[in-house]
């Protein structure tokens, strides 16, 4: 593949570095992030190679990775790279903007995940660790997904199917619109 | 001193035993708990991963109950909560843009004064393992457990490490020696089970538990001791999948660090909660003379 530099280059890099309060150019590609990083095998672009991306202005072949999706939030990258660049931050801002750029995750179900949480939390405040489950389940088609856990859970009485809503959920509602988080309904 | 009390939701599910041991051990050693009010979600990964705002927005709501409640602390006892609430502290003491923003946002102000810490820090930083080697009624002699940190009680270490050595933190190991046990260095101390793929992609965190387990084992230990929901939740409650996947039947005991204490400062497996693991601890803590 021949990548041809223009004068748009510098712009995603520089947007991108914007956004996560990040200098994504001080990066030097000696790949620590990569080596550390324990979901690098499932990723369709290493750490260090998506770094390499946001430097050379490749926005589309970035916002269409999977890696962002399948960052796990560990931080290892983050603690350990020379240069002080703060990776998983960068992975956080990468998945923000595909969404509001309409991006389609490569990784959906990872997505639902996410809108089934934080819509919970919208609407009672706190998670409730069944109800996430059993949304996600029917959302997802996997109708018998842990089941197996489910039942011991039950049987040590740490299923609870009565609401832990608190009294501020109208305040909730306010922050995650304030927020002007993008948020789908977990479909 | 009164500390305030940040449970999180999981100890209203999955780690009812953690939120049980931590009450009672801090009540046992007259350090006063107060449950911070109306306290809600701290966003967790799915928050940072879809609005920036809004990651730090629902940390910043338990800070000002917190701090509207006259608390000068809050205390979490999962990672996940500690980090978010420490990541929101952090950044707003150092952008005041930010902190504006935030206020407009939850509609309230802060005004940072106060303490974010972890149980660790409790036990370690506030209480001191000199005093908790008086406590310590049954010692855990001979019993070798392994001290498991996960990623977000020392990562980033910049922003939220309770131990400065953020690769190879040993905060937990020294209190769990000072319990009679022993803690021996391994190699998966900081290594991460995965947590957030917890639903979506099982199989990574079936891969990655697989992985600690199977360094626990290797370093001989009798039980790992986490200081996280999340952790435990990978590592016990997967176990029987993590068989079947992989063939291998650890039947390896998981145990809060609250737990632990419990356990030396004379108290019963039921009381604490112990008997709610999968995977259970009784037959070792019977072998090891404990209970």
């Amino acid at each position: 593949m021949i990548y041809q530099l223009n004068a748009d280059v510098r712009n995603f890099g520089k947007t991108i570095s914007k956004l996560s309060d990040v200098d994504i150019y001080t990066c030097y590609q000696c790949g620590k992030c990569t080596a550390g990083c324990p979901i690098v095998m499932e990723m369709s672009h290493t750490p260090n190679q998506i770094m390499r991306l946001i430097q050379l202005g490749l926005k589309e072949e970035v916002l269409n990775s999977l890696t962002p999706w399948l960052c796990a939030a560990c931080e290892t990258c983050t603690t350990r790279c020379p240069k002080g660049v703060d990776i998983a931050k960068i992975m956080d801002t990468l998945r923000i903007l595909a969404r509001k750029e309409g991006y389609q995750s490569k990784e959906p179900n990872v997505v639902k995940f996410n809108d089934i949480f934080l819509n919970c939390i919208k609407d009672k405040g706190r998670l409730q660790e069944t109800h996430l489950a059993m949304v996600y389940n029917l959302k997802t088609k996997q109708f018998f997904k842990d089941a197996d856990i489910g039942r011991k859970l039950f049987m040590k009485g740490k299923i609870s199917l009565s609401s832990d809503k608190i009294k501020g959920t109208d305040a909730m509602k306010s922050i995650f619109e304030r927020s002007r988080a993008f948020l789908g309904k977990g479909e | 001193m009164v500390y305030g009390y940040y449970p999180g939701c999981s100890s209203h599910g999955t780690a009812k035993e953690y939120d049980i041991s931590t009450k009672k051990v801090c009540e046992r050693l007259g350090l006063k708990l107060e449950e911070v009010r109306d306290w809600n979600c701290c966003g967790a990964s799915p928050a940072h991963a879809t609005s920036e705002e809004l990651a730090l927005a629902l940390p910043f709501r338990n800070l000002v109950l917190a701090e509207k409640q006259g608390l000068d602390s809050i205390m979490s006892t999962c990672s996940a909560c500690y980090n978010r609430l420490k990541v929101a502290h952090e950044t707003l003491k150092k952008a005041p843009e930010i902190l504006n923003r935030m206020s407009e946002i939850v509609g309230e102000p802060y005004n940072k004064t106060l303490k974010v810490i972890h149980f660790l820090d409790l036990i370690s930083k506030e209480f001191g393992v000199e005093k908790i080697k008086e406590s310590v009624v049954k010692p855990l002699t001979g019993l070798k457990a392994v001290s498991y940190y996960g990623c977000l009680l020392t990562r980033p270490p910049k922003l939220v490490s309770i131990d400065p050595d953020g690769e190879n933190p040993t905060i937990m190991e020294e209190i769990i020696e000072a319990l009679g046990a022993e803690s021996p260095y391994w190699s998966h101390k900081t290594e991460c089970c995965g947590a957030s793929f917890a639903l979506d992609r099982t199989d990574i965190v079936l891969r990655l538990s697989n992985e600690i387990l199977k360094a626990a084992r290797f370093a001989d230990a009798d039980c790992i001791i986490v200081a996280c929901p999340l952790c435990f939740a990978n590592l016990d409650m997967r176990q029987s999948q993590i068989a079947s996947k992989y063939g291998i039947n650890y039947s390896l005991p998981v145990l809060f660090i609250s737990e632990l204490m419990g356990v030396a400062i004379g108290m019963g497996n039921k009381e604490l909660g112990i008997d709610k693991h999968i995977v259970s601890a009784k037959n070792l803590l019977k072998e090891k003379d404990l209970i």
